[in-house]
């Protein structure tokens, strides 16, 4: 792999729906999502709570959570290939090899009985395809150390024999990462991996996010809800909002000109470090219930732009710029 | 979890309790070296004979004779051998079942959990003796039979124990992230879930060695565990118990040699799980 082939899309989501089929009703927690990624760029994935992030994450690897969840439709397409029809063998080879994830919390991310080196170990001989119980060990824990080099942990041969309680939170999400790209996956889910963190590991972690990509060329599915991260990080943006993408485009556009009224309200409700100190803007309401959802925009109910045609029917997807798109009635086409 | 308390515990080795399981398990191996007398053959002269220490004891029987004149300290040496015997069959088959059904149905979940989980129901609410007994009768006696019927008894508990602690694991990121690079089901159960219920496992294993023991004397005194003349520690109480009144020593001797066996191994065990929890060691 090399970084400069930027450009190239790796994986590519056409209208995914992903459902909770449950005895009350239908759970539309990813109903329609569409976005592209390609190689060495940052996508951020941005919304509130609940509005199907993670869970679009998780249907992307194909490991939906027990209890009904079901992708219904769409298509998520890995170097052309869809995933959606791979047998469960297929999908465990594409798994860490292809695609690979971080998730929220260090302190359960790593397993508390095995010291970090047989965790890296793991991950490293199932790169190989290498059985498990004939690799030469020295050489493997070798390749453990560097691993851990890589993330920039200081001492990495004392470190290989610790376990994951002698380590701080943010040391454990460096080696989550480390396992999380030992296969060297052409694309990285990290589902909010610095909110856990404490803010100066935080920006630490993002930069080490950085330099990896930059060294490994690999695509970086960044799921957050904070805006200062996706500024800092994100090539482009995509905004979530009950269960669909309302805007989609590259970061300085968002941030300047948002042309979806969610967008807006949600970069108003950011403290700015420059100007005068006053309230801060809110988002007044509550997202719709994603088990009863409105026919039109799912954002009428809380707009402050709100007209008719907004209650009658869901407007499509406007190309407002350069790649740049809003789902807005009020949207004006580039 | 972690107190002071708890970590100046784990620090003492428990040498009293190691020491009485060594010798009871040296006893065992070692049992026709080291027992004075046969466990079987009967001196009726010398039957009911006190402890030596006391007023009529004799220097010969050291803790006295039974009533068959058989002496107490080659029975205890000898019972030793079979009740760890069935200690170590009954766990090791009834653990491992419970522990491998345990971990499938917290692990796999669905029907297959609610398949398990019901078989685990019919287990408990079956009577293990009236099933021993049945067992004895079709089977014949013997220790085949006594770590079956102790097995039947076991698995049930240990598999509700496992699944719920695998319930609670299948949830941490760890699982998830062993998912999201690639590991099979099974994989995921035999090297990130086994592992992280071993504690467990091993608490419930020094638990029931006091069940089990207790389990063979009953079966034994109801007459569907080891046949007599064989020496168990549960036989030894059970013939001991109608003379309890002016022969105390037949059935307290047995017992006090089940009742420092558990405590021992309860304490052992205890100190293990410390030691085995990898979140207090080089505290």
């Amino acid at each position: 792999m090399t970084p400069d082939a930027k450009g190239e899309t790796v994986l590519e989501v056409r209208d995914l729906h992903t459902h909770f089929f449950l005895r009350r009703g239908v759970v539309k927690a990813v109903d329609g999502v569409s976005f592209s990624l390609r190689r060495g760029e940052v996508l951020g994935l941005v919304g509130e709570s609940g509005c199907g992030k993670s869970l679009t994450a998780l249907s992307l690897m194909r490991l939906l959570p027990k209890g009904g969840a079901q992708t219904i439709k769409g298509e998520v397409l890995l170097g052309g290939e869809n995933i959606l029809e791979c047998t469960p063998a297929e999908m465990r080879e594409i798994r860490g090899r292809r695609i690979s994830m971080v998730l929220q919390d260090p302190q359960t991310s790593l397993n508390p009985v095995f010291a970090i080196g047989d965790q890296l170990r793991e991950a490293l001989l199932r790169r190989k395809r290498a059985p498990l119980t004939r690799a030469p060990h020295a050489e493997v824990m070798k390749e453990a150390v560097a691993a851990l080099r890589r993330v920039e942990i200081a001492a990495p041969e004392q470190r290989i024999s610790q376990y994951p309680h002698q380590m701080s939170g943010g040391m454990k999400q460096r080696v989550v990462g480390a396992i999380a790209i030992s296969g060297e996956p052409g694309v990285l889910i990290a589902d909010e991996p610095t909110t856990a963190l404490d803010v100066t590991i935080q920006l630490q972690y993002l930069k080490l996010l950085k330099r990896l990509q930059a060294e490994t060329g690999m695509a970086i599915l960044f799921i957050t809800h904070d805006f200062g991260v996706v500024g800092r990080m994100c090539d482009r943006v995509a905004v979530m909002y009950a269960g669909r993408i309302v805007e989609c485009g590259p970061v300085r556009r968002i941030f300047e000109a948002p042309q979806h009224p969610y967008t807006r309200a949600l970069i108003a409700s950011v403290p700015k470090m420059t100007g005068p100190v006053g309230r801060l803007t809110t988002i007044e309401g509550q997202p719709p219930s994603l088990m009863d959802l409105p026919v039109g925009c799912r954002f009428a109910s809380r707009c402050s732009l709100v007209e008719q045609r907004c209650l009658d029917a869901y407007p499509g997807t406007v190309r407002v710029g350069d790649e740049h798109t809003a789902d807005c009635w009020k949207a004006t086409p580039a | 979890m972690g107190s002071k308390a708890r970590v100046r515990r784990t620090a003492r080795v428990p040498w009293i309790p190691i020491a009485i399981i060594s010798v009871i398990v040296i006893m065992a191996l070692f049992a026709p070296l080291l027992a004075p007398y046969s466990p079987i053959d009967q001196t009726l002269r010398d039957k009911l004979l006190p402890p030596a220490w006391m007023t009529g004891g004799s220097d010969k029987y050291f803790l006295g004779t039974d009533a068959f004149g058989r002496d107490i300290l080659s029975r205890l040496i000898y019972g030793a051998r079979v009740s760890l015997m069935v200690a170590v069959l009954a766990l090791t088959v009834g653990g491992g079942v419970g522990l491998a059904v345990g971990i499938v149905a917290g692990y796999v979940g669905g029907a297959v959990d609610s398949v398990l989980m019901r078989l685990v129901d019919a287990a408990f609410t079956f009577p293990a003796i009236l099933f021993a007994l049945l067992l004895s009768v079709t089977m014949g006696q013997g220790l085949g039979t006594l770590v079956i019927a102790i097995t039947l008894l076991l698995w049930a508990s240990f598999a509700r124990v496992i699944r719920g602690e695998v319930l609670s694991l299948r949830q941490r990121d760890f699982v998830a992230l062993a998912r999201v690079r690639g590991c099979s089901a099974p994989r995921i159960m035999l090297t990130h879930i086994l592992p992280n219920v071993l504690n467990t496992f091993m608490v419930l294993v020094t638990l029931n060695i006091g069940v089990v023991i207790i389990a063979e004397a009953t079966l034994s005194f109801l007459g569907a565990g080891i046949p007599p003349p064989t020496p168990t520690w549960g036989l030894m109480i059970s013939e001991g118990r109608g003379r309890i009144a002016d022969a105390w020593w037949v059935a307290l001797i047995p017992g006090i040699a089940i009742t420092l066996m558990v405590l021992s191994v309860n304490l052992f065990g205890d100190w293990l799980r410390d030691r085995l929890d990898p979140r207090l060691r080089q505290l």
